[in-house]
């Protein structure tokens, strides 16, 4: 009923179909491209540099889409997916693999690991209705804490990731050394006006794009859907809501572990220990930013946010640097726009008082 | 014997599923004691001491919210930014000492008001998710503040670049800045040895209980109060002997860090504060407001104003605690101090037993002292099992973020599973 309405004045309300923060945020962009133009820094090489960080944070953004679609929110529990795939790609080091090799191994084992606890943050999730947002954000916490202790405990023995002298993985690998930085970046890529486009990068990124639209077209991507709008109701229509809600959330999991090897190899560094921490919160503002809700979410708004956000932070980085020299203004600028997205959201969540 | 195992057996089950994270934090301490050989019980003592003398206060500015229906507020970590931009203004002009101090009291108090008054707003709008409204504010408030810390002064605001407070460019507060004589500066005003502390606490004590008991009009005399009121003097009496040997042998515990009676005391006026307040008007709308916000309202209560209130509350109070909590660090750590201060203290008051809908004194200050005590004892255990004291660090900040998660994912799954039987 709730999509007949809003399919219904879909034209009338343009600006609102497209969401506040979209708007604000296209157009703080466009404020800060015309700043750069005028500061005479160089086009091309801040468009090679939004493409590169556009696909390299794209999986991480899509993993938003299922779950908020099947009804769960946000996934602020992207970091149970992220070290699923950090797990990967470290034991596909630790066995001597490189290039490609590495790459293949690292996706395929980190889909087993992550479909196991994609499965059981489902279930958690499933436990804890009503208070999802909350219980996840914690959720991701205690993983990342715990698997700090894996990667100082693990009994690896591959010198490119443990320290000189003691037990324990590095805080950051590089991956230059086992052959895989930036190899999917640079499959197919070509420059054109100086401008470096990473084919492969995007390739891989649009493909999943596809999957994704794909997915939600099948039975079971429109009951995860019914699930999500309409939950009594797609309940009374016998839909098994908890079941739809648990996939939904072990693609959001495959998704973020495939997502951290695409962004760790274009990065060329994989970084553990703390640093997936706060990883969720920038997915779910880019998300946002693409015009979602905490409760409606397509491809196209992940498409459209990744984008944003990663453009405007990336153009904005050297302006702030030219104009003001010293103060790194774009992180302050990422943290108020990032977590004021996510608040604004909040709002429009229909909450009801106990 | 007999008796309290009959009592046990009655509510077992409910009692260890209740009080689940206390009972695991209790373990893991004396588990750290026999695990690592080499600390001595003053050690102990002292250092957990100090840090209860340090959080206490922050912990307690939680309650209101809890009791207000409001869940676990951690968006105090705002107040404590209100306390350091006090500070910070004090410090420029070289406000020094105890006058200092209680003028960073003074400004932080508008500033946190404001600051509580604009969250418990945003609060009412995002009813239903405050806790994570909460936590994300958190981290938003933090964007500002390093926006006016970082930029609005130096840039908007001019300042000397030979104040030893700014950056040598002229613009912007330094990662840290030294607090002068502002550091300790409540303690240094009375301090008391900690076994003779301990000896006319439980004294005083005893002596209340006593007049209580014996010079008190009516009181129950059946006979679980008896043995609670016997259970009590005994504890009291034990605490007397045992401080009173230690005096007079001066064994290893008077070298136990001595006692800020100042900062016990704020503690404790706030402890009463907080009693006092849930016996007013006021305290009984914050209860009613948290157990059903639609019979509140139709009851003619100003649901979504107390509800601001009680942030304004909270968030003063958190900002002086950070300011407490500061004095005794003696440096702030400008754009880091008040990062952690939420999830922290949130751990403590659930270790303590309390829940995202009840809270009480006793359990934040229970909480404060279990949860410190693992803080303390972990790296230990790290160093002892492992031979690495930083396994035991990340392991404390595994638990920090497991018992938030577990305690409110026990919440919910316990209401979820009510709501459903009454279905």
């Amino acid at each position: 009923m709730a999509e007949l309405t809003v399919k219904k004045d879909k034209r009338e309300s343009f600006i609102q179909e497209i969401g506040l923060p979209t708007v604000i945020i296209a157009a703080f962009y466009i404020v800060v491209l015309i700043a750069a133009l005028l500061l005479k820094l160089s086009l091309p090489v801040l468009i090679s540099d939004t493409l590169r960080r556009f696909g390299m944070n794209g999986l991480l953004v899509l993993a938003m889409v299922p779950s908020i679609k099947s009804g769960t929110g946000p996934n602020f529990a992207l970091p149970i997916g992220i070290v699923c795939g950090l797990l990967a790609v470290v034991c596909g080091i630790e066995f001597g693999l490189t290039g490609f090799g590495l790459l293949a191994f690292s996706s395929i084992s980190a889909i087993l690991i992550s479909v196991i606890t994609g499965y059981l943050y489902g279930k958690l999730l499933n436990a804890v209705k009503g208070a999802e947002m909350t219980i996840a954000t914690y959720t991701g916490f205690s993983a990342v804490s715990l698997m700090s202790l894996v990667w100082l405990m693990v009994p690896f023995t591959n010198k490119k990731m443990g320290w000189l002298i003691g037990s324990g993985l590095r805080e950051t690998i590089q991956l230059d050394a086992v052959g895989a930085d930036g190899i999917i970046n640079d499959l197919l890529a070509f420059e054109r006006f100086g401008i470096k486009v990473p084919t492969g990068l995007l390739a891989v990124f649009f493909a999943f794009c596809i999957m994704m639209w794909l997915f939600f077209r099948t039975k079971t991507g429109i009951a995860i859907i019914a699930g999500g709008v309409n939950p009594n109701f797609a309940a009374a229509s016998g839909i098994s809501i908890d079941k739809n809600r648990i996939i939904a959330n072990i693609i959001s999991t495959v998704l973020a572990a495939l997502g951290i090897i695409l962004y760790s190899q274009s990065y060329g560094y994989i970084q553990l220990y703390s640093a997936p921490l706060n990883m969720a919160f920038p997915a779910v503002a880019a998300v946002l930013i693409g015009g979602a809700t905490a409760s409606r979410a397509s491809v196209s708004n992940a498409i459209i946010g990744v984008f944003l956000f990663q453009g405007m932070l990336t153009t904005a980085l050297p302006v702030a640097n030219e104009l003001f020299t010293g103060t790194d203004l774009s992180e302050i600028m990422r943290m108020i726009v990032q977590n004021g997205i996510i608040l604004y959201a909040l709002t429009q969540v229909r909450g009801g008082a106990k | 014997m007999k008796n309290s195992r009959n009592m046990f057996k009655i509510s077992d089950k409910s009692l260890i599923t209740d009080n689940l994270v206390p009972i695991i934090f209790i373990l893991f301490t004396l588990f750290g004691f026999a695990v690592a050989k080499g600390v001595p019980f003053s050690f102990f003592l002292s250092d957990l001491s100090s840090r209860f003398y340090r959080n206490a206060f922050l912990v307690l500015s939680l309650i209101i919210p809890v009791i207000a229906g409001l869940g676990l507020n951690f968006g105090i970590v705002v107040g404590a930014m209100s306390a350091q931009i006090a500070l910070v203004i004090v410090r420029y002009y070289y406000i020094e000492g105890l006058s200092g101090m209680l003028l960073c009291f003074v400004i932080a108090t508008p500033i946190a008001a404001l600051f509580g008054f604009l969250t418990g707003k945003l609060f009412n709008k995002t009813r239903g998710q405050e806790m994570i409204a909460s936590l994300i504010v958190g981290f938003f408030a933090n964007g500002i503040y390093q926006f006016l810390f970082l930029f609005v002064v130096g840039v908007i605001i001019p300042v000397p670049d030979t104040h030893p407070m700014i950056k040598t460019d002229g613009v912007g507060i330094r990662m840290s800045v030294d607090m002068g004589t502002l550091k300790y500066s409540l303690e240094t005003v009375c301090e008391v040895p900690f076994m003779w502390a301990v000896l006319v606490t439980s004294a005083v004590l005893l002596a209340y209980y006593l007049i209580i008991r014996f010079a008190g009009k009516e009181t129950p005399r059946d006979s679980s109060s008896n043995k609670k009121f016997i259970a009590k003097c005994a504890v009291l009496a034990f605490l007397i002997i045992f401080s009173i040997i230690s005096i007079v042998t001066n064994n290893s515990l008077m070298t136990v860090k001595k006692v800020p009676v100042v900062t016990i005391l704020l503690i404790a006026a706030l402890c009463f504060f907080i009693h006092l307040l849930l016996k007013t008007k006021l305290g009984q709308d914050f209860r009613s407001v948290g157990q059903n916000q639609h019979i509140a309202q139709s009851n003619g209560i100003d649901v979504d104003k107390t509800r601001i209130i009680a942030v304004i509350i909270s968030t003063v109070l958190a900002a002086w605690g950070q300011l407490i909590y500061l004095q005794n660090m003696g440096t702030l750590n400008t754009y880091g101090a008040h990062n952690q201060i939420g999830m922290f203290s949130v751990a403590a008051l659930l270790v303590g037993g309390a829940s995202v809908s009840k809270a009480t004194v006793g359990q934040a200050l229970a909480g404060t002292l279990l949860f410190n005590s693992m803080f303390i004892m972990s790296p230990e255990i790290g160093q002892a099992l492992f031979g690495q004291a930083i396994l035991g660090e990340y392991f404390r900040t595994f638990m920090v973020y497991a018992v938030i998660g577990l305690a409110l994912g026990l919440y919910v799954w316990n209401a979820n599973r009510k709501s459903k039987v009454t279905l």
